[in-house]
């Protein structure tokens, strides 16, 4: 199965990318944990650490296999996660009023990010198969609307309102990448613009306050709104060079809520200031388009549409993650790939990265 | 052909691709945007910010509602306290303001320090609560020496006070301080440490109207940690105030009367179901709860005999004795084993089997029909009844009047008393039923038991011509503007099971017990008060129950409780009341005045109204 050959065509400036993104990453969260006072978060970045060790060997194991597997074993891989959510809903663990997590012997696995990547093969595979220069039909969207809305609901019962809109929002623009009928386009746009009042006018009081609550934090200024103005404060004082490494006052005294996961980005440009800043996120912008320029390169349908899905994914948990710590979007836990503590989070980001290599292995190699 | 001309080859996606990198540059362009509208326009004001970390959360409370009884009078308000804290991160240098705080404070030195310690860290930034409520005093030389006190802050908490002391404790209710197990739990998400929360009572039931709803403000404060700048205020919205249904000043005469006794006091008003008043004697004194009790008053509280936490009027079970012979009464006339006119002679005891069961009048009553066995309480006549009626139809009857089950009343524990019949004693002894118990049952004289509360609705649906009101303590909610939150209907739980023509014999025999030359309670008629009632006399010792082994007891236990359940005025009833005086010997002698009282006390109240109603 594994060809000599792969090695010569080995993505080596992806695996750069990831381990510089990785080690930024490793670095802040080291100073966001051990900056304040000693607690139980301090080992953290240990554990962290472990993390990465994991997807590394996720990743390199990955490799052996043609990623056309995934192509055949999608349902399965989507069954799978999809009964892993519904025993998130039955067994899960409470933390902070929500069930996210499934508790094992010694770690807990969030499957909510599993089911990105699921999501993704599986859209992959469908509009591989049925994808023409004219777009897709309403007909031929069914399917996929109907796989999206199955985790859709699942994680909106946890709750977790964030990860279940970014689930619809990959699907979405995977969608608009594979293209859909102008018809059809104008209709679904029509019938969003009808739905979504009509929702409103059915809601409760409380869903409704919830739910503006959650579009505007400003309203709610003594907890999100809270909790924005400390990371816009800790991130604006970095100013261009930083306070420096370990300096991040807003961090060590714990003004900045979740500063380890969540936040973690104000962290960073507390401490490293502008020019820090610029630099993650170029690192990001080239693994996004680096992922984009293997789909370019790739010769199948499903690798390409794959591909796009996975940076469609990155570049859009970038986007919100960031965009919320600098208040420009609603606070909503969605982490920052590979900075973000949180095992599932990362084991995902890197299998989903083993994807990409994958794919971009077997670029030349024809069947 | 067609197939082919639809089908993709990659070149199509390329050029799509090309959007794609497009709009994902659009959005790290707009990242980068903001990041340098942050950290290069705005930098150095939020450094500035950030340098002083000056940005702070504070907490305002709600003030818990008020509680008022039914004419307005208020029971229980909010007192400002004050409280001692200390921001660490603004009291530097520590050890000095430490040392300036013990001048003026009577505190220990190392209760402080260790406090200081078990803070720093997480609560650098947070007030860490040094001592509650000081006094006004210490509060003075506080706020006279501030300048010497960097980071030492007197919050005003307002704290529930119980205007009356004892009155109506074990209605009320009272409050205390939430602990660490509740604040973890989900129930309490909205509670924090510090917080006080209704225990008992109505301060429990309803603590969803009176505790109101947080707010809160950031503000910006200086090095010193005062408070410099306002920056956006969320108001606290007040706590609901409630108006129950008691009425003070009966509540503070029916506690007056049972000064020294140990029972219980409950009016209601027939016709809506409201309670007038609610005693249960002895008392506690509730403020205790909300300052904190030493381990003295604990104990004293929990070691007395009399049980002065427990409200005996919805967890006191009692033996109904005499009282239930109204059940007996309704239940024969019902199915027909008397009528009006039956009659039975009682010569001072009736024999079963080979037992001899006594009437409380050893010389016995003659010949009596059911209005004066209900008046003079003759027990041969309810021994003969209960023996045709048998213990389950007996049962019957009295749990549709109420009896056996709670009320509902909108408060703490309720007991559910007991409707003793064959298959209960089956499951609880594994004995048979004896045909002697159905006798004590019908006299209330067995294994019955029943509370306070259930008598006065039972006495209530009587008295209103058999409707069963449910008891209710809370009239309105209204908001601390005044405006009407919800009003609390009377709602019924269904009719007696007596026909109109059995209720007007039953009142006829409780209108002689008071009203009549023979009466059992003739002796507390008060001239110009128009009651009806009906005594009991429950046997603490009985030896059928206890067997004679177990009177090692001190006399004073022997002696039997007192009941007296009485409404008034007989036929237009505006009052029922229960009285229960344990070991109180008599109902006549003991419990009777002290209902009747209440309703002169009562009715006064209302012809004063009436006619100052009639001079207008």
């Amino acid at each position: 199965m594994f060809d000599r050959r792969f090695s010569q065509y080995f993505d080596w400036g992806i695996l750069i990318f990831t381990i510089g993104l990785g080690a930024i990453g490793l670095l802040t969260l080291y100073s966001a944990v051990t900056s304040g006072a000693p607690c139980y978060q301090s080992i953290l970045y240990v554990k962290q650490l472990i993390w990465y060790c994991i997807g590394t060997l996720f990743v390199a194991l990955s490799l052996i296999f043609d990623y056309k597997l995934l192509d055949r074993w999608a349902y399965a891989i989507y069954t799978i996660c999809i009964v892993l959510l519904i025993c998130v809903l039955v067994g899960g663990k409470y933390v902070g009023g929500a069930k996210r997590w499934l508790s094992f012997a010694f770690i807990s696995i969030q499957p909510s990010e599993m089911v990105k990547v699921a999501i993704i093969i599986v859209l992959a595979k469908y509009y591989s198969r049925h994808a023409n220069t004219k777009g897709f039909s309403l007909r031929y969207l069914v399917k996929p609307m109907l796989l999206t809305l199955i985790p859709f609901i699942l994680i909106v019962m946890q709750p977790d309102l964030g990860t279940a809109l970014l689930i619809v929002l990959i699907a979405g623009l995977m969608t608009v990448f594979v293209k859909i009928e102008k018809k059809t386009f104008r209709y679904l746009v029509l019938v969003c613009a009808l739905v979504i009042p009509l929702v409103w006018i059915f809601l409760k009081d409380y869903q409704k306050q919830r739910i503006l609550s959650f579009l505007d934090p400003g309203s709610d200024s003594l907890g999100a709104g809270y909790h924005l103005i400390q990371s816009k404060i800790a991130i604006g004082s970095g100013a261009v060079f930083g306070k420096g490494f370990k300096k991040g006052t807003q961090n060590a005294l714990s003004f900045l809520p979740e500063q380890h996961t969540d936040f973690i980005f104000s962290v960073m440009a507390e401490e490293w200031g502008f020019v820090g800043s610029i630099v993650l996120l170029f690192l990001f912008l080239i693994l996004i388009i680096w992922g984009l320029n293997i789909a370019y390169a790739c010769r199948d349908n499903f690798g390409t549409i794959l591909c796009v899905g996975i940076s469609v994914m990155l570049t859009l948990q970038v986007f919100i993650n960031i965009g919320m710590v600098m208040g420009l979007m609603p606070v909503v836990g969605i982490p920052l790939p590979l900075i973000s503590y949180g095992g599932s989070s990362i084991v995902t980001v890197m299998l989903c990265i083993g994807i990409l290599m994958n794919v971009s292995m077997r670029r030349f190699v024809f069947e | 052909m067609k197939k082919y001309l639809e089908t993709i080859d990659c070149d199509w996606f390329k050029r799509r691709l090309i959007g794609v990198v497009f709009c994902v540059v659009a959005l790290f362009i707009i990242l980068i945007l903001r990041l340098f509208h942050l950290q290069i326009v705005e930098g150095e004001e939020l450094k500035r910010l950030s340098i002083n970390n000056c940005i702070r959360l504070q907490d305002i409370d709600p003030s818990r509602g008020l509680i008022f009884d039914r004419n307005g009078n208020l029971l229980v308000n909010n007192r400002p306290s004050f409280n001692l804290n200390i921001i660490i991160n603004d009291a530097k240098p520590i050890e000095n303001t430490v040392k300036n705080l013990l001048q003026y404070m009577n505190i220990s030195e190392k209760e402080v320090i260790a406090k200081i310690n078990r803070s720093k860290g997480m609560f650098m930034y947070k007030p860490v609560l040094l001592k509650k409520d000081i006094g006004r005093t210490a509060l003075a030389s506080i706020e006279a020496h501030r300048f010497d006190l960097p980071g030492i802050d007197v919050n005003i908490k307002p704290r529930r006070h119980y205007i009356y002391k004892y009155c109506a404790s074990h209605l009320i209710g009272y409050l205390s301080e939430i602990n660490s197990c509740e604040l973890k739990s989900d129930k309490y998400s909205v509670y924090k440490a510090g917080d006080f929360i209704g225990r008992f009572g109505v301060e429990k039931k309803f603590e969803q109207y009176l505790r109101g709803k947080i707010g809160g403000r950031q503000v910006e404060v200086n090095a010193k940690g005062r408070v410099v700048r306002v920056i956006k205020t969320v108001n606290a919205r007040p706590g609901y105030n409630l108006y129950l249904t008691i009425d003070l000043k009966l509540q503070k005469k029916a506690e007056e009367l049972l000064k020294g006794l140990a029972g219980a006091v409950v009016a209601m008003e027939p016709l809506t179901g409201e309670i007038l008043g609610l005693a249960s004697s002895p008392s506690f004194d509730q403020n205790n709860f909300v300052v904190g009790m030493t381990h003295k008053q604990w104990n004293l509280l929990i070691s007395n005999t009399y049980r002065p936490l427990e409200n005996k009027v919805l967890q006191g079970e009692y033996p109904p004795a005499s009282t239930y012979k109204m059940i007996t009464a309704i239940a024969a006339l019902e199915e027909g084993i008397i009528d009006r006119d039956s009659t039975f002679s009682c010569n001072g005891s009736y024999k079963y089997g080979n037992r001899i069961f006594r009437c409380w009048k050893k010389s016995g009553h003659g010949n009596v029909d059911i209005i004066q066995a209900l008046s003079e309480s003759c027990d041969v006549f309810f021994y003969q009844i209960g023996h045709k009626l048998g213990a389950d139809r007996l049962a019957w009857y009295a749990r549709k009047c109420g009896l056996g089950k709670i009320t509902g009343i909108k408060s703490d524990q309720e007991a559910s008393g007991l409707v003793p019949d064959t298959e209960w004693k089956k499951r609880r002894t594994g004995n048979a039923w004896q045909g002697g118990e159905t006798l004590s049952v019908a006299i209330g004289q067995s294994y019955n038991l029943v509370t306070p509360i259930q008598m006065v609705v039972l006495t209530s649906a009587i008295a209103n011509g058999g409707v069963r009101n449910k008891p209710k303590i809370l009239r309105e909610v209204r908001t601390a503007e005044g405006s009407i939150v919800c009003k609390r209907e009377t709602e019924s739980y269904g009719k007696l099971p007596a026909s109109e023509d059995t209720l007007k014999i039953i009142k006829k025999g409780m209108w002689e017990t008071v009203n009549g030359s023979k009466g059992t309670a003739k002796n507390a008629f008060i001239k110009g008060i128009d009651a009806s009632g009906k005594t009991g006399t429950a046997q603490v010792v009985n030896s059928s129950i206890y067997g004679d082994d177990d009177k090692v007891e001190k006399l004073a236990h022997h002696k039997p409780h007192a009941w007296f359940l009485a409404y008034a005025p007989s036929n237009d009833p505006k009052i029922a009341v229960a009285v229960i005086v344990e070991h109180g010997e008599h109902g006549s002698s003991t419990a009777a005045p002290i209902a009747m009282e209440i309703i002169r006390l009562y009715l006064s109240d209302f012809t004063q109204i009436e006619s100052e109603l009639v001079a207008e």
